[in-house]
């Protein structure tokens, strides 16, 4: 193996780090046009350096974006598991912060490393209890999508005939909804949640709902392809039943691009359920979402403390692109067609 | 085969106007109690109820709102006031959508066919590959986080275009209404650019191994001729279908949007009306846009046969 390069590409991605560090730590307080080249300048040093140091050990094919995709997921998994444990400032309660000053801007040095919002309330906290909302919502949606989708969509493919043409009219009767029309109509039926776990599960039936269609039409088109080929007829010459092929040789086979296909479709419904809060119809103020952190605010605050709504904002856009990415990696490996939907 | 597709629509028609109408029935309680309100006698009670119909078994409802829409236009008057046809609201927000939807699209497709073809030229490129990491970078921002960047750097900092106005055509003139649509259309072509790029790119590498596009090179025809006559023509079938499917994506899509920059569109009467749970609104225009979603799906099939008269034969 040739290591050659793992020094360098450490070196560069210290000197980028420091130098993200001093921008906006200790000169954390400078305004000015620089910053934006600067913080970019250092961000691509560190990705340079990462990415030069990975190839040297693990060779020159490693996919770099894709490892910090990965990353960048389990430690955002990790925090939103674990924001109750970590030493965090209150996230939640505006009467615990009423003798706070409002407003900071993000200080990596300081309590809080991200600023606060108009309550003082801390912003990276809000991000990583956010995070759970937008997780796990979108997690209950995609399982359920994959889950009932996935079996209706390998029943159609394989036993065909009427079944299958009434799937097709409900799919393209259900995909004439626009995914946001219906969530929106939706949450205006079911009302306002309350509390969080009520959020999840109206937002995450909705959503899973949305996704169904897609999971549907992909189950059926994999399984058309599969049900062709040898082994599968290798079974039935076998004397294997209808059912016994669905069970061992469809659903399996099936249920790979699928979940490569899941990843794309919780980006798509992190989105959708961030749009919905930053409506306001999914969880309401105070509590913490993606979306309703976003629009925290309205234009205002947008022009005056534009944090505010661009740190949710960055965590969201880098886990969508996170989720896309490993998505994309995956389907790439595991699809045997491309999945035009 | 046309006749079929067609006819093909009619269940979904059906099931999609089904689908609506459940929707509003899922509402939990009395929406004749909801309509009223807590202070009301048994008489409004009553009066209310033969009048929204709810005295009467379900499928009957359903044939009459249906019956209703089909041979009247009518979806029903909205609960909240102003009252009003809920269809006279809903036609006077849709040039909005139409005109962000048509905007969007001219925007997306006059940035992405170039740069698709130019990083389709040489694959594997700087060029190439910056593009595609940008294009997938794009595919990644959610609508209202491109649109408060947008709102951001053109309209707060350096106050370039208007923000939360919408100036109607009719009323006043073409620049204007131009001017206060751009931002909102920009936001909205972001996402649409990245998929076309993508599509551009992917089909014309194809296209460009056929074997015809080795004998024009042969011949001496200059790449210009060869990218933008013999290779971008058979992509143009794909670019009409997924331009369809996209139309259709903005017309519903642009509710996020239509928020952030105050546009008076279908989005935002629908969002208003699930805010105030005034269902018929919600209703109606939910229906609207899925109609309209299917029958722009039905065009886009009509034109495709125009284009590529094999699909017929098929």
């Amino acid at each position: 193996m040739n290591t050659r390069g793992l020094a360098p590409g450490a070196i560069t991605l210290v000197v980028g780090a420091v130098g993200l560090w001093t921008i906006l730590g200790p000169l954390g307080h400078v305004q000015g046009l620089m910053k934006v080249p600067a913080v970019g300048l250092a961000l691509a040093m560190m990705y340079r350096g990462y990415r030069l140091a990975g190839r040297a050990t693990w060779g020159p094919n490693w996919d770099a974006m894709f490892w910090l995709s990965i990353v960048w997921l389990v430690c955002l998994v990790a925090g939103a598991a674990f924001a109750g444990a970590l030493p965090l400032t209150e996230h939640v309660d505006i009467t615990k912060t009423l003798s706070e000053p409002g407003n900071l801007r993000p200080d990596l040095l300081s309590r809080h490393p991200l600023g606060t919002n108009k309550f003082s309330l801390d912003l990276l906290a809000r991000c990583l209890h956010g995070a759970r909302v937008s997780l796990t919502t979108a997690t209950v949606a995609v399982t359920f999508a994959l889950v009932v989708g996935g079996l209706i969509g390998v029943t159609a493919g394989y036993v065909r005939g009427w079944f299958d043409r009434a799937i097709g009219v409900v799919t393209d009767s259900m995909l004439a909804f626009p995914a946001l029309i219906f969530l929106v109509a939706l949450a205006a039926v079911l009302g306002p949640p309350e509390s969080v776990p009520e959020a999840v599960v109206k937002s995450g039936l909705a959503l899973g709902v949305v996704g169904l269609p897609v999971m549907i039409r992909l189950a059926r088109a994999n399984t058309l392809v599969i049900a062709r080929s040898e082994f599968v007829t290798a079974s039935r010459v076998l004397g294997a039943t209808r059912s016994r092929i669905m069970r061992t040789d469809l659903v399996p086979n099936v249920a790979l691009p699928l979940m490569s296909y899941s990843f794309v479709l919780v980006a798509v419904l992190v989105i959708a359920e961030g749009s919905l809060a930053f409506l306001g119809l999914g969880l309401r103020q105070p509590n913490p979402s993606w979306g309703n952190m976003i629009a925290e605010g309205g234009l205002r605050t947008l022009t005056d403390d534009p944090h505010i709504a661009l740190v949710p904002g960055s965590f969201m856009f880098l886990t969508v692109l996170s989720l896309n990415l490993v998505g994309e990696r995956a389907m790439a490996r595991w699809n045997p067609r491309e999945s035009n939907l | 085969m046309l006749l079929t597709k067609a006819a093909l629509l009619i269940p979904v028609l059906l099931i999609v106007s089904l689908g609506t109408f459940m929707l509003v029935e899922l509402v939990p309680g009395d929406p004749a109690a909801q309509v009223l309100g807590p202070n009301s006698t048994r008489e409004d009670y009553d009066r209310i109820r033969i009048e929204m119909n709810l005295d009467q078994p379900l499928p009957s409802r359903y044939f009459d709102w249906l019956s209703d829409i089909v041979w009247h236009q009518d979806l029903g008057e909205n609960l909240v006031p102003p009252v009003e046809p809920v269809s006279t609201r809903l036609w006077r927000a849709f040039p909005v959508n139409i005109e962000l939807a048509v905007l969007a699209l001219g925007m997306s497709l006059l940035v992405a066919i170039p740069v698709g073809v130019l990083s389709a030229h040489k694959p594997g490129s700087t060029l190439d590959r910056a593009v595609t990491a940008s294009m997938f970078g794009m595919i990644s921002v959610p609508s209202f986080l491109g649109g408060i960047l947008l709102i951001l750097v053109f309209a707060s900092q350096w106050r370039l275009f208007p923000v939360g106005q919408w100036a109607r055509l009719r009323d006043e003139g073409l620049a204007t209404n131009l001017h206060h649509a751009f931002l909102p259309a920009l936001t909205l072509a972001i996402t649409e650019t990245a998929v076309f790029a993508r599509m551009v790119r992917n089909d014309m590498i194809t296209t460009l191994q056929e074997d015809y596009i080795l004998s024009a090179k042969a011949k001496g025809l200059p790449t210009r001729h060869i990218l933008l006559r013999e290779a971008l023509r058979p992509s143009s079938f794909s670019l009409v279908t997924l331009a369809g499917v996209s139309l259709g994506r903005l017309i519903g899509g642009t509710v996020v949007v239509e928020a952030l920059f105050a546009l008076p569109g279908l989005g935002r009467v629908i969002v208003d009306g699930a805010l105030t749970s005034d269902y018929k609104v919600v209703q109606g225009g939910v229906l609207f846009i899925a109609v309209s979603y299917v029958v722009l799906n039905l065009v886009v099939d009509l034109l495709y046969h125009v284009l590529d008269p094999r699909v017929a034969d098929r």
